[in-house]
């Protein structure tokens, strides 16, 4: 019988990297990396909020990282310098998030908890919300899948052939906002972004088509979950970094791979 | 050669970021024509594609597409990062599921079948305009619209695919709106030539367009031994057609 504490542990990694796996491939094939980085910064202003008005954390985030990203949306349709309005908004929001949440939170409320996760508070309330999360982003991502993948591809194409590709950015920030929301007492809001770029640059060199990348992607994540999660208790190193550097280790090991058959 | 109307302007106007591209244009395109438009950098003729195609919308002016009009866009190329994995096979049906026999008609008839288990992202200038076009072919649309679609091709390629154009076009029936700059190559296979620099300056048939004023204002005389090359290809009825007035 497997402890239950590890059970619910190990649960919540693999559910939360199995959801950024396949969303950080759209990530990546739509020049989003930074955006992510926004989006997950964003979440510490999130929790700032639900510090100030008694909301969950969850719903904290979820608004703020929704709000954030509709304005950054906005504003880089607007300027048409999207890669600056991103880098001033990714630090301000990570700022302004570490300043309030440490003037709202007082003396109890430790920082190194949201910015590097605490996987191991996650209670059964939380599984459940990263549960209905994951399911959540998800689902969006299957029902979406045809019109995401043909707005990545060309937007005048998308449109001309149908498709609504200005809806399908705006499903995919609601996706997005879901997987920070649930992932940040998982993960942190520094190591979020982590996970949507690594385990699907590393299913990329295995992947022809996007079906397959974004399957292999969710599958890279939960390896990186698993190990992750194995060092951080052999080792007692923070759990969040640590999935991070086993994801790392699967994308070199991946990268050095396929250089070694190319030599061949 | 022409029939109903599949798309229609009336004085359409058009701005990007608050600055005006484009003024009271007055287009239409009928099912089986094919028209060009040609004009310099900044003329708006790219803006225009994109308001036909539902991607821009109207500042002024209205914009009528046939009810169930089904079209066929041809991008300039693909911004396609090489992390996008995506092979020629997945992209031909990315937008539009045909039966096997039709996909199997457009592989052959643009001659793609070699490349089809590469990735588009590291396809040729040449083989990329292939695939692409196919990809507009797929699912039979009444509309071909290509935008600079011979961008990067040499000389003899570009006459060739204008060539390709024109037979789809005879084939499938399509109507085809393309955007161009390659003036010579382009007028040939054109039914009719709308000259924009802001508005229309000018339109007609390619010849009657050659000799507008305000084409020559435009282009300059150079193009002429080039023009004359295409009448060798080509009859048309050189009175037809009219010369617009600027505004």
């Amino acid at each position: 019988m497997i402890d239950p504490f590890l059970m619910r542990v190990g649960l919540a990694a693999v559910l939360v990297a199995m959801t950024a796996g396949p969303l950080g491939c759209f990530v990546l094939w739509r020049r989003m990396v930074f955006f992510g980085d926004t989006i997950s910064h964003a979440a510490l202003l999130g929790v700032a909020l639900s510090l100030a008005t008694d909301l969950p954390v969850t719903a904290g985030v979820l608004l703020v990282a929704l709000a954030v990203s509709l304005v950054v949306l906005q504003a880089g349709g607007r300027f048409h310098h999207t890669d600056t309005v991103l880098g001033v908004a990714s630090h301000s929001a990570l700022a302004l998030g570490l300043v309030s949440v440490s003037l709202l939170g007082g003396v109890g409320v430790d920082l190194m908890t949201y910015l590097m996760g605490d996987i191991l508070s996650v209670g059964t309330a939380d599984l459940f919300q990263i549960a209905i999360g994951g399911a959540v982003a998800l689902g969006l991502l299957v029902w979406r899948w045809k019109g995401l993948l043909v707005a990545s591809v060309d937007r005048e194409m998308a449109v001309a052939h149908g498709f609504a590709p200005q809806r399908e950015a705006l499903i995919f920030t609601v996706m997005l906002a879901v997987l920070v929301a649930v992932a940040i007492k998982v993960v942190g809001a520094l190591m979020i972004s982590a996970l949507l770029v690594m385990p699907a640059t590393t299913a990329r060199q295995f992947s022809a088509t996007p079906e397959r990348m974004a399957v292999l992607a969710a599958f890279c994540g939960v390896l990186s979950a698993v190990l992750g999660l194995f060092v951080s208790f052999a080792l007692d190193t923070p759990t969040g970094p640590s999935i991070v550097v086993a994801a790392l280790v699967l994308l070199l090991v991946a990268v050095g791979g396929r250089w070694v058959a190319a030599q061949k | 050669m022409s029939g109903e109307t599949l798309v229609r302007t009336k004085g359409l106007t058009l701005e990007i970021d608050g600055r005006r591209v484009l003024s009271g244009v007055d287009f239409h395109i009928d099912a089986g024509e094919i028209v060009t438009i040609v004009g310099p950098n900044g003329s708006g003729k790219s803006s225009f594609l994109k308001a036909v195609v539902g991607a821009l919308a109207p500042a002024g002016g209205s914009i009528w597409r046939r009810p169930g009009l089904r079209m066929g866009y041809v991008p300039q190329k693909l911004h396609l990062d090489p992390v996008f994995p995506l092979t020629v096979r997945r992209f031909l049906t990315l937008t539009r599921r045909p039966v096997a026999e039709e996909l199997d008609a457009v592989i052959a008839r643009l001659g793609i079948a070699p490349v089809l288990g590469q990735q588009v992202a590291g396809l040729s200038g040449g083989q990329l305009q292939r695939v692409l076009l196919a990809h507009a072919l797929v699912g039979k649309p009444d509309l071909l619209i290509l935008d600079e679609a011979a961008q990067g091709l040499d000389q003899p390629a570009v006459a060739g695919f204008y060539h390709l154009i024109e037979e789809l076009r005879r084939d499938m029936g399509c109507a085809v709106l393309m955007v161009s700059h390659d003036l010579h190559v382009v007028m040939s296979a054109s039914d009719r030539v709308i000259c924009l620099n802001g508005h229309i300056c000018c339109e007609g048939t390619p010849t009657v367009v050659s000799e507008a004023p305000e084409y020559r204002q435009l282009f300059g005389y150079g193009t002429e031994g080039a023009l004359a090359l295409y009448r060798h290809v080509h009859d048309h009825k050189h009175e037809e057609g009219e010369v617009c007035q600027h505004d």
